[in-house]
């Protein structure tokens, strides 16, 4: 070891590094990032937040897109439709959106009166039978078996054939649709004393026995009851006629200045709307679509929630970087008021704003104004505690030293510092906001349907009074509600973790 | 501490008075509702309104509506849902449905709550700690009528474990009571648990990592000991205040898990006086949940001062 330690070299060995070169610095080889872009590779390094982000964009692009491009609007309500489960007559044909409904217990007569539809309008109703039951039971003395099927309908095909009574006019006009398009939508007229005085079920056309079931033919057809009396048909009909007509069955009967016939809805439908029922999630319980119901719910929710948190934000910018900057008794007095208006439950302040203001500048804005009068709060304290951190610093002292006023101090020197924090606390505001909209329109202490169509808080409380028997009106806006709620929560998280500048280059 | 606490109680009482001046004023600005003609009350209610100042300018409205409450404990009589009869009487006749859906969840969120976060921070960063931190950020992010109907339709639909509804009478506790209430107390809990399995779990990862808690373990402590010793009392400094805030909660209640189980209470009478622009209920409903607010946040700020002898805002030294 000492004989290397004490080794000599001679001086001519050693040269210059940098012997003919001039010396400067050296040239960045990386490019600098700044401190957007590095918060975006944090952002994008949290899976979860990314693909909330995702799903967040498709759910905003739903609510952009559907309201736009749907074939309904907010005023298209069936009254027939209601509650119905989601169907499309494309998809249907691939065994799915097939308006399934599930019917209980349905004995041989009600299995005729499905066959009968079948029949009549050429549309099966029956998708599947889930379950056949077998029960013995002693007629005239004999034991007899008699069977009933759960079965899974197709609910728009199993409402079959109405009543509806038209003007001349209208019958006239329906009858003229007819002959242009080729669909059928008026059917045969049945007098109820042809089929056992049977009155109340329009969709009975055959002829029954006396125990309601259907009467066969030799072949085992079934035996139309249509009426043939054409001293009580109401006006003259040279339209479709069913296939198989003699020519002398009878379309309409003579009401008081009208007609009444029976007419197929499904076909009923295309005449009112020009096009076939295609409801992706369903209806509600008012006949709305609710897979346009739900996109312009979300749309309102979420430009009224950008909305808030856009003013509550200057709001409360302005107010915390006054209580920050001057501190003191003026801090004091700014905190005493936002204690007080804090304290005001949310309900009560919305509903008193509704009852003061909603007559006047309308639901919409005093909704606004309610959310406007308590929400700055928390972005007031934010700023306040940033302002707080900040003011005291070298960079201000000099700004003063230099003489720019109070203003620029606060929103050119201190502000900026500030702004990251209250930006990425926006992304956490708004399902705030959505969540207390949604719960306002739920409760009904809010009812914005007349200026947004319907929201979302108000589909789910339409829902909630069939909860059981059409599951599907609550579900759909429950699923999207949530999916947005999380997803908000989660991007804003990410947000709030990328540009916190404390955990910079902590994972690095 | 106890001037503090008293300075605390002071301002609380001269914010709630201010706020009640706000919406009294608010309230009364409203055009009066039409009372029936026929009723035998309606001379009462009209006399009262008489005797009330209704024609006199709001600050001597206000007085006598003080000075009513302090001298007879008389927040009026109801002018529309239950014609004629006090409003005092109602609210009280409300407040033990309420108590009791929230009082249940309660006991049954804390435990449940603690332990989650607990058993999240200890396994931080295995996938049981994955599960239980998704299933909180879930249920804090979804509304509460969502799971509201979710618990409605699986339990109480599909498997027909529990009633739709509360069941009717006022013997809150037998069985078939207890059995009724479980869902809207499920629907109540999820939101608490979520919450104090947050706190537990934030506070809990952050103590465990301090040094401390090396010393701890250096001196020969096993790691249960130096948990529950050393790292959960830390963590009680931020959950017992939480606790405390919960139980003022208790008498709130939600407004919409009422509606929603039909359980009659003061939330579900509170949403009927503003459907049914009952000003008076309204009035003291007002007054009841923003007491509530102001006591909560008060218990919540002295009990970190009595909890941690670290966090003594208001003494000097």
């Amino acid at each position: 070891m000492t004989d290397m330690m004490n080794e000599r070299i001679p001086a001519e060995k050693f040269a210059f590094v940098q012997e003919n070169e001039r010396l400067h610095d050296k040239e960045l080889q990386t490019k600098a990032r700044s401190f957007f872009a590095d918060a975006m590779i944090r952002f994008g390094k949290n899976k979860s937040s990314v693909i909330a982000a995702w799903i967040l964009l498709f759910l905003v692009l739903y609510a952009v897109l559907v309201p736009v491009f749907s074939q309904y609007t907010a005023d298209d309500k069936d009254p027939m439709y209601v509650n119905y489960p989601p169907f499309s007559p494309f998809f249907s044909q691939f065994g799915f959106l097939n308006g399934a409904k599930t019917i209980d217990s349905q004995n041989d007569k009600a299995m005729d009166i499905w066959k009968g539809i079948a029949i009549e309008t050429g549309m099966d109703p029956i998708i599947r039978i889930r379950n056949t039951h077998e029960t013995e039971e002693k007629r005239r003395g004999q034991m007899v078996k008699r069977y009933t099927y759960d079965l899974e309908v197709n609910a728009y095909y199993a409402m079959g054939i109405v009543y509806r009574n038209f003007s001349y006019a209208d019958y006239q006009k329906l009858q003229d649709w007819q002959n242009e398009t080729g669909i059928q939508v008026i059917y045969p007229y049945v007098d109820s004393e042809d089929i056992n005085g049977i009155s109340d079920n329009s969709n009975i056309w055959y002829k029954m026995n006396s125990d309601g079931t259907a009467l066969l033919d030799a072949e085992g057809n079934y035996i139309p009851a249509y009426s043939t009396r054409s001293d009580r048909a109401g006006v003259p009909y040279n339209s479709l006629r069913l296939a198989g007509d003699p020519g002398d069955w009878v379309y309409s009967t003579a009401k008081a200045g009208s007609v009444q016939c029976r007419i197929l809805y499904y076909n009923y439908y295309i005449y009112l709307n020009g096009h076939e029922p295609s409801y992706l999630m369903g209806t509600n319980v008012m006949g709305l679509d609710l897979f346009t119901a739900i996109g312009l719910g979300a749309r309102f929710s979420l430009i009224f929630a950008v909305l808030v948190s856009v003013i509550n934000l200057s709001i409360g910018a302005v107010y915390g970087s006054i209580q920050g900057y001057y501190g003191g008794a003026i801090d004091m007095t700014l905190d005493r008021i936002a204690d007080i208006l804090s304290g005001v439950p949310f309900v009560v302040v919305t509903t008193l704003f509704q009852l003061h203001l909603a007559q006047r500048v309308g639901v919409v804005v005093s909704f606004l104004f309610a959310f406007v009068l308590t929400g700055w709060i928390g972005m007031a304290a934010l700023t306040r505690k940033q302002f707080y951190r900040f003011k005291g610093q070298e960079f201000v002292m000099a700004a003063r030293t230099l003489g720019a006023s109070d203003a620029r101090l606060m929103f050119k020197h201190i502000f900026p510092n500030a702004i990251g924090t209250i930006i990425t606390s926006c992304a956490l505001v708004i399902p705030g906001v959505i969540n207390s909209e949604t719960s306002m329109t739920y409760l009904g202490i809010v009812d914005l349907s007349t200026y947004a169509g319907t929201t979302i808080g108000t589909l789910l409380s339409q829902g909630n009074g069939a909860a059981t028997t059409a599951p599907h009106a609550m579900l759909y806006p429950s699923i999207f509600l949530g999916l947005l709620m999380i997803c908000f929560n989660l991007f804003g998280n990410g947000l709030r973790d990328a540009f916190n500048p404390t955990t910079r280059g902590i994972d690095d | 501490m106890v001037k503090y606490i008293l300075q605390r109680i002071l301002y609380m009482i001269m914010v709630f008075f201010i706020i009640t001046l706000m919406c009294f004023v608010l309230v009364r600005m409203l055009p009066l509702p039409v009372l029936p003609p026929e009723d035998p009350h309606t001379t009462v209610v009209l006399m009262r309104r008489e005797a009330l100042g209704y024609n006199e300018p709001y600050l001597t409205q206000f007085w006598l509506f003080l000075k009513n409450i302090f001298t007879n404990w008389d927040w009026g009589l109801s002018e529309k849902l239950y014609f004629g009869q006090n409003v005092w009487d109602i609210f009280v006749s409300k407040l033990p449905a309420t108590m009791i859906v929230n009082l249940y969840s309660i006991i049954g969120s804390i435990p449940i709550g603690i332990g989650l976060g607990i058993f999240a921070a200890l396994k931080k960063n295995t996938w049981i700690d994955y599960v239980i931190s998704t299933l909180t950020m879930v249920v804090i992010s979804v509304p509460s009528f969502v799971y509201a109907f979710l618990i409605q339709y699986i339990f109480c639909f599909k498997l027909q474990w529990f009633p739709f509804l509360m069941a009717g009478g006022t013997n809150y506790f037998t069985w078939k009571m207890f059995l009724s209430l479980v869902p809207p107390v499920m629907a109540l809990s999820f939101g608490t648990i979520a919450g104090f399995v947050r706190t537990t779990r934030a506070e809990l990862t952050e103590v465990l990592t301090s040094e401390f808690m090396l010393l701890a373990r250096t001196k020969g402590l096993t790691r249960a000991q130096a948990t529950v010793r050393h790292a959960l009392r830390n963590c009680f400094v931020v959950i017992v205040p939480a606790i405390f805030g919960q139980f003022i909660g208790i008498l709130g209640g939600s407004l919409i898990i009422e509606g929603i189980f039909a359980i009659p209470g003061v939330g579900g009478l509170t949403l009927n006086a503003i459907n049914g622009l009952d000003y008076n209920i309204f009035m003291l409903s007002t007054c009841f949940y923003t007491a509530i607010g102001l006591a909560a946040s008060l218990v919540v700020d002295v009990s970190y001062g009595f909890i941690d002898p670290r966090i003594r805002m208001g003494s000097k030294k």
